[in-house]
């Protein structure tokens, strides 16, 4: 049986629709997180679970038990804020003491519990600090802390990282998944960076109008995109028009649009049906560059390196296609010179074309 | 508001680097304005309290402290100092108690509502003083709607004596002082974070815990920078008193204009006057410094 169960939930303020019939599962000890552009009612989700906002409609039933109309204050949810919202006037230790002072926790016992979470999430030294001397990175930690302390039932993490800078936050996506499995606590996530949500969740939810348009592991969603707007979210894609010409047991034989007319591809299938204009999906990494003779002939547009690979927007008898390229030592051809490209077909994957209004 | 009423924030890039005549050029016009008609009187406010006054010859040119003396060493005017201070007191304390609240309410309203209320609050600022004092010396009058009103339901038998008592002046005073309260509290209102009430919950704790144990910390900042004010301008006040108060009410404001304008003691009122700037200072300052220190580890300037 699921841990926490989302089940037709919906928010409606006045004529808007933040949260559209949303229903989820999330089994004990996993990582889930809501991924989704703003407005797309993700926060609104997580708060409805915290209790802050009532749902129009729907259900939430913690453990088998339903929680939809039960205060905040008695779910015993554990919540990061984007603010952080710390208490300004208090020392962090007494922030992080707070929720055990409210469960009438022993002083004893409480004191040896704010030390030992202070020291999971490394602040061990700083808890006779005010928040204002602390960086943002600390008080980030500190708002975990205060979370974690009362042992809560779900973690609920609205955009945790997104007052920190890049480097910071690259560790804070490690050091939060080390700390969740350590503590096997049901987390999940709001946010709108595709990298955090792939780094750390054991499932991604794509939300896109109030409405959940994928789920799945991280590597699931980002290698099968069942839209348009989920192929564009989760990282980067080209997507080049072309007709259904067959189909096939396990492929669809599409012909090519534009300059390429004519031009074949047999893009695999998961026994959807396909007819009519449809979007072929090329992720960039996908893309490999060859001799100007071999493949789709094109001509580099721009070139920018970015370290660990380059990144190449390419004019080519298909449409502009942007091509990623792993920094091997050696450097790609360069504005304007002619290019070959390369991929195979079972790189590709096929989209009704309709489905791209969705973006 | 800030804790520091007195010292606004300055920017940081200001201090780095040499400023330039610019800011004295664009401040000048002000600051002349500033000296001629604060500075200069003040200072020959200052001066006049050090002269000698004789009942036939008027004010002499000579240096005495006898004018202080006399203010320090009766205890008709300690009176009239212990009465500015219990007055400034008393409406502070009343301006607290429904300052507060009636800004968290006021806070907590839908946008309609609250612009509404808000000009309905600040109102009283945008009406003359006198005009404002005049309006409740008809309304407490023993025929004044508050006792015909209280008389015709009952309440009372007698008229409650209100003109010409400190009842109605602390009433008066209240009514015209508590924007300042609301506007001091209010922005401390708006500084809080918005999400922080929801931290409060979320951590166990009731809504009322959550009003005491976090916000309530947070805004009383906020609520020390408005006594000040409110109490500052209490204890100066002139209009109010004098139109409510009447003559045997004096507070300090009041006995001053008296020996200047009745007795035509000058250098007497100018020494009461001064002493009363003194002690509004000194009150202001200390209590300035005591919440910065206080709050200083907790609150950014």
């Amino acid at each position: 049986m699921p841990y926490l169960t989302l089940d037709g939930l919906a928010k409606h303020f006045g004529e808007f629709t933040a949260v559209d019939g949303l229903s989820l599962s999330i089994e004990k000890g996993e990582f889930l997180s809501l991924l989704g552009p703003s407005g797309c009612g993700k926060t609104t989700t997580l708060q409805m679970v915290a209790g802050f906002v009532d749902p129009s409609r729907g259900r939430i039933v913690l453990d088998g038990r339903d929680i939809t109309g039960l205060r905040p204050e008695k779910r015993g949810m554990g919540v990061v804020f984007q603010s952080y919202a710390l208490f300004p006037h208090m020392t962090v230790a007494e922030n992080v003491g707070f929720g055990l002072e409210m469960r009438k926790v022993p002083r004893a016992e409480r004191d040896r519990r704010v030390a030992e979470t202070l020291e999971l999430v490394r602040l061990g030294s700083l808890g006779g600090r005010y928040p204002k001397a602390l960086s943002g990175g600390q008080r980030q930690r500190v708002a975990l802390a205060r979370a974690l302390v009362i042992k809560p039932a779900v973690l609920l993490l609205d955009e945790p990282m997104s007052n920190l800078d890049a480097k910071l936050r690259e560790e804070m996506h490690i050091e939060l998944r080390g700390i969740q499995k350590h503590l096997g606590i049901t987390t999940v996530l709001v946010t709108h960076d595709q990298v955090e949500a792939m780094t750390m969740s054991d499932r991604v939810a794509v939300m896109h109008g109030g409405c959940i348009v994928q789920l799945g592991t991280p590597f699931d969603a980002y290698e099968r995109p069942q839209s348009a707007f989920s192929s564009t979210f989760l990282g980067q894609t080209n997507a080049v028009a072309a007709r259904v010409v067959a189909t096939h047991d396990r492929c669809c034989e599409v012909a090519l649009g534009g300059q390429a007319e004519g031009r074949r591809m047999f893009v695999p299938h998961e026994g959807q049906r396909y007819a009519g204009p449809v979007d072929v999906y090329l992720r960039p990494e996908r893309i490999r560059l060859a001799a100007a003779d071999e493949g789709v002939a094109g001509r580099v547009a721009t070139r920018v390196f970015l370290g660990s690979h380059w990144m190449l927007d390419i004019d080519s008898a298909v449409g502009r296609l942007r091509v990623s390229q792993p920094n091997v030592g050696t450097v790609p051809p360069g504005e304007g010179m002619a290019v070959g490209l390369l991929w195979t077909d079972d790189d590709a994957r096929l989209l009704h074309a309709e489905a791209a209004d969705v973006r | 508001m800030s804790a520091d009423v007195l010292h606004p924030p300055v920017q940081a890039a200001a201090r780095n680097e040499a400023p330039g005549p610019a800011p004295w050029l664009l401040s000048g016009p002000a600051l002349l304005l500033f000296v001629a008609m604060l500075l200069v009187p003040l200072a020959m406010t200052a001066l006049l309290s050090f002269n000698a006054f004789d009942g036939t010859r008027g004010v002499l040119p000579t240096f005495t402290l006898g004018n202080y003396a006399e203010v320090l060493g009766d205890g008709y005017y300690h009176e009239i100092f212990l009465r500015t201070g219990g007055l400034a007191l008393a409406v502070t304390v009343l301006c607290v108690l429904f300052g507060v609240p009636e800004t968290i309410i006021l806070a907590r309203m839908a946008n309609p509502w609250r612009s509404m209320f808000l000009v309905v609050i600040l109102g009283p600022l945008l009406i003359s003083v006198v005009v404002r004092t005049l309006g409740w010396a008809i309304l407490m009058g023993n025929q004044g709607l508050i006792n015909q009103a209280l008389m015709g339901l009952g309440i009372t038998q007698e008229p409650i004596k209100l003109l010409f008592t400190m009842t109605g002046v602390v009433i008066a005073l209240t009514h015209v002082l508590i924007p300042f309260m609301v506007i001091s509290v209010w922005a401390a209102l708006l500084k809080l974070d918005p999400q922080i009430e929801n931290a409060g919950l979320s951590l166990g704790a009731p809504p009322l815990t959550v009003f005491r144990r976090v916000v309530l910390p947070q805004i009383l900042p906020g609520v020390l920078s408005g006594s000040i004010i409110v109490f500052a301008l209490a204890a100066s006040a002139f209009a109010t008193p004098a139109i409510l108060g009447g003559r045997r009410l004096k507070v300090v404001a009041t006995a001053a204009y008296d020996e200047f304008l009745s007795t035509l003691n000058w250098p007497l009122g100018a020494s009461i006057a001064v002493l009363l700037l003194i002690a509004n200072v000194a009150i202001v300052l200390g209590s300035n410094r005591l919440i910065e220190r206080r709050y200083a580890a907790v609150f950014d300037h």
